[in-house]
């Protein structure tokens, strides 16, 4: 017992001591992210060993991170925020966390539509929401729109997503800013009513329930469905690209902004160019199977077999604009 | 655990004692971000309320009443009869079963839920193989309220069962011969003397399994059951206002005041005084009993640990070990680490106000205790958030003054403090029976025998102390490893833990990548729940 509490307490010690002594002052760029570690690693990981110059972050949810900076406010030691949905980095400008930043590396490079109209913040990959379904039971002429999913041709035949994920939200914001409140929620309430089962916690779950006949058809970003696809390629489901006809394929972003007190912030900024930059946005949106923001660099990898799409040309603001009006409309819709 | 000690003495105040003003000083450190959750009341977050009672609120309500119940009821039958049966009698693996039974402690209720929705979903091997075996069967949602309690009773039955086994297994011999001698039957004597006599440990053990359900938002979220704390999430991730989530949260922790109030109150003033009691002699039923009994424990031993680690084993065994580099041992020693620093500050901490507690019978150590015991019942995150707000106003009022930067935030102390804040709860339940164990007779004898004060806490509180003293730390240590919320908002860079390792792979869907760390931490934590039985054979 004493040995123990006395091997204890110098463990203890000597990681309290590990943890206060002061950082050497090497340049360095301290970021908070919710694209978690596994994503984000390897491009940090190149930084340094292009730049030499050290990238610190720590990762948690998008809420629990905007939450921990407000409240560190002038004290706070991150110089970058990245988030995974727009809502977030909309929500984080709101709260006056970031601090504009004229470059034109990144005007360029970020197409207009994923960014902050006042250069507040940047998306750095996009990632498409679209129709999962099963090709043995459904044509995919019968499948046109997220909308059309509310017809009764549907019913017992679709599968969701919770509404407490933040991309369905998104998917609901943009609605709303089409098609004003009342048609947006006459669609909602179709799906709760087409629903097969009971919504589900994540999308890899729902193309497995696709794939195993509980559902024919449903909403997903595009690389669950590729992570689902590498681990068993035999899976009976296909990718649909949803609204080609209309508004074009519902498109978020995960980006970054600078924060309002950056103690790094030329560092900082350089970090930021350089993420628009061709083989770093590669390296991003191939770890992620996703899409590089910057129009000028070609998708690799997996996602080029599901060819190309048209995305939606809104604004991804309106994805945090409208975050609270879609949250209580699907919760008035019975949208679990 | 006596949350609710409330001693009958009248409401004065004492001379002034250095050890209770301490006392009242810890409690207000640990009581602080709660209060800094209550400042949110100053807000008026009127329409989120309207909101959510036009729409989730009622089924919100519903659905936890119906986790509460269903979850006590069935840690309580698990935990009760399973103790009953290792500590009174004999079967075949009794011996076994008599530790392997508190395993379950080890895995932590996201894990156990996200492998118990695998397995039996739509899409999961056992209805695919149902389908296969029977036409008729079509398939079914497995996401339903009963998954969702049997699921979380398997994991928290340990601490109802833990409790318990030692209140029968003190009970001894001479309790239930002199109950079988004034006449009853083997089971009136169970239900009218040894269940009531145990009953504080099983209430305590209760307390801690419901304090989590209520708590609990990982198991939950995995089932998309919406319970209370999804409306504190709702609030403050949907919302993005943080002032009703505290709100919310505040109400959370007032219910669960009130119903330990409730259960110190139905206790009344009767005493649970023990005889020194004599060793127990085990039952031995009949042979098909035995087995019946062997197989009651195989299956649950089963459900709630071999088939979720098997599970997780043939994950990682499937997945290879890609994610095994040199980082992994990182995670490993962070786990250790921080568990054991918390464990021991947490521990020291309850010994503390135990002492206070004992030493000083007066009202004002019992409200210290009882203000200091109430974090257990705070979801992870929004206690977190409380630490991280009163941390941060801390934090920019130094550097005001005296220009430090971030002393507190991202700093070790910080998380340590909320592991604190929230398992002192946990240790002080056995650091309190240890207390109690010593009674005043002891210390008088040892007095009359002449024995200095030293020697007396040498050779009487020490030895009598220790038992309880290392039950707290381990279980503390347990929790701690298992902890995600406050270690993701509050650790250090750098220090990533196995539960944030489980938590980046789980939020991206990637179950069968978090089955490495989950497996790690489960069998990280089996050496403090094998010792923890060690101790208490």
């Amino acid at each position: 017992m004493r040995i123990t509490l006395r091997l204890v307490s110098v463990s203890l010690l000597a990681g309290w001591l590990a943890a206060c002594s002061e950082p050497p002052k090497d340049p360095e760029v301290v970021v908070y992210t919710s694209r978690k570690d596994h994503l984000i690693r390897p491009v940090f990981d190149l930084y340094t060993q292009e730049t030499g110059v050290k990238v610190r972050y720590t990762t948690d949810d998008d809420g629990a991170l905007i939450t921990r900076l407000a409240a560190e406010g002038n004290n706070s030691p991150a110089d970058l925020l990245i988030t995974v949905d727009a809502g977030n980095l909309w929500q984080a400008t709101e709260q006056g966390l970031f601090q504009p930043v004229d470059s034109e590396v990144l005007t360029t490079n970020v197409p207009a539509n994923l960014r902050d109209v006042d250069n507040r913040w940047f998306g750095q990959t996009v990632r498409a929401r679209t129709l999962v379904y099963s090709p043995d039971r459904v044509q995919p002429e019968e499948l046109s729109s997220y909308e059309a999913l509310a017809e009764p041709a549907w019913k017992g035949r679709l599968c969701l997503r919770t509404s407490k994920k933040v991309y369905n939200q998104s998917l609901v914001a943009t609605m709303i800013e089409r098609h004003g409140e009342e048609k947006a929620e006459a669609i909602v309430r179709g799906w709760v009513d087409n629903l097969a089962t009971d919504v589900f916690s994540n999308d890899t779950a729902l193309i497995e329930a696709i794939a195993a006949g509980q559902c024919d058809v449903g909403i997903v970003n595009t690389y669950y469905f590729g992570r689902l696809i590498a681990e068993k390629p035999d899976l009976p489901v296909a990718l649909f690209w949803a609204n080609q006809d209309s508004s074009g394929v519902h498109i978020n972003i995960s980006g970054v902004g600078l924060t309002a007190h950056a103690p790094n912030r030329d560092q900082a900024i350089k970090l930021m160019e350089w993420m628009s930059t061709a083989a770093p946005q590669q390296l991003l949106a191939e770890q992620n199977m996703e899409y590089p923001v910057n129009p000028a660099v070609q998708p690799t990898g997996v996602v080029t077999a599901w060819g190309e799409f048209r995305g939606d040309d809104l604004n991804v603001a309106v994805a945090g604009k409208r975050q609270v009006e879609a949250v209580k409309l699907m919760d008035r819709a019975g949208y679990r | 655990m006596s949350v609710l000690t409330w001693s009958s003495s009248p409401l004065k105040l004492p001379r002034p004692d250095p050890l209770i003003v301490i006392a009242m000083l810890l409690a207000a450190a640990v009581l602080l971000p709660i209060a800094v959750l209550g400042l949110s009341w100053l807000g008026d977050e009127s329409e989120v309320w309207r909101h959510l009672a036009d729409t989730v609120l009622l089924s919100l309500l519903a659905n936890t009443l119906l986790l509460v119940l269903g979850v006590g009821v069935g840690v309580l039958l698990l935990g009760v009869s399973l103790a009953w049966m290792t500590a009174t009698m004999e079967f075949p693996g009794r011996r076994f079963f008599d530790w392997a039974l508190l395993l379950p402690l080890a895995v932590p209720a996201y894990v156990l839920a996200f492998v118990a929705l695998d397995l039996l979903d739509f899409s999961g091997p056992v209805q695919s193989a149902l389908r296969d075996w029977f036409d008729g069967f079509r398939g079914t949602s497995a996401r339903r309220p009963a998954l969702v309690i049997i699921t979380l009773s398997l994991v928290l039955y340990p601490y109802v069962y833990m409790l318990a086994r030692v209140a029968f297994r003190a009970q001894g011999r001479t309790l239930m011969e002199q109950a079988r001698i004034l006449g009853l039957s083997p089971v009136a004597a169970f239900w009218r003397v040894a269940l009531p006599m145990a009953r504080p440990a099983i209430a305590a053990g209760l307390a801690l399994a419901l304090m989590e359900t209520l708590a609990d938002f990982g198991a939950v979220s995995v089932f998309n059951f919406d319970t209370f704390t999804t409306a504190i999430y709702k609030s403050w991730y949907g919302f993005y206002n943080l002032n009703a989530a505290a709100q919310l949260a505040s109400l959370l922790l007032l219910f669960v005041l009130v119903s330990l109030f409730v259960e110190r109150a139905g206790r009344g003033r009767a005493r649970y005084e023990q005889q020194s009691a004599r060793k127990l002699k085990r039952v031995r039923p009949e042979f098909w009993r035995r087995w019946l009994l062997c197989g009651y424990a195989s299956a649950i031993f089963l459900f709630a640990f071999a088939i979720p680690v098997g599970r997780l084993l043939f994950w990682v065994v499937d997945a290879g070990a890609r994610d095994f580099d040199a980082r992994y041992w990182g995670l490993v020693w962070h786990t250790l680490l921080l568990g054991a620093g918390a464990a021991v500050v947490t521990v020291a901490t309850a010994i503390f106000l135990g002492y206070v507690r004992r030493t000083r019978g007066h009202w004002l150590s019992a409200l210290a205790v009882r203000g200091a015991t109430v974090g257990y019942a705070m979801p992870g995150s929004v206690l977190a958030v409380g630490i991280m707000l009163s941390f941060a106003a801390i934090d920019r009022w130094l550097n005001l003054q005296f220009g430090t930067g971030a002393v507190l935030i991202g700093g070790l102390f910080a998380l340590i403090l909320a592991y604190a804040v929230r398992f002192l709860a946990v240790a002080y339940g056995p650091v309190e029976a240890a207390f109690e164990r010593i009674r005043p007779r002891i210390l008088e004898a040892a007095r009359t025998l002449g024995a200095t004060p030293a020697e007396t806490v040498r050779r009487v509180w020490l030895p009598l102390l220790t038992p309880g003293v290392l039950s707290a730390l381990l279980l503390v240590l347990i929790d701690v490893m298992k902890e995600m919320p406050a270690t993701l908002l509050l650790r250090p860079f750098g220090w990533d833990t196995l539960a944030v390792r489980i938590f980046e792979m789980t939020s991206e869907g990637e179950w069968s990548r978090a089955a490495l760390p989950a497996l790690t931490l489960v069998l990280v934590g089996l050496l403090p729940v094998y010792l923890l039985m060690k101790r208490t054979r």
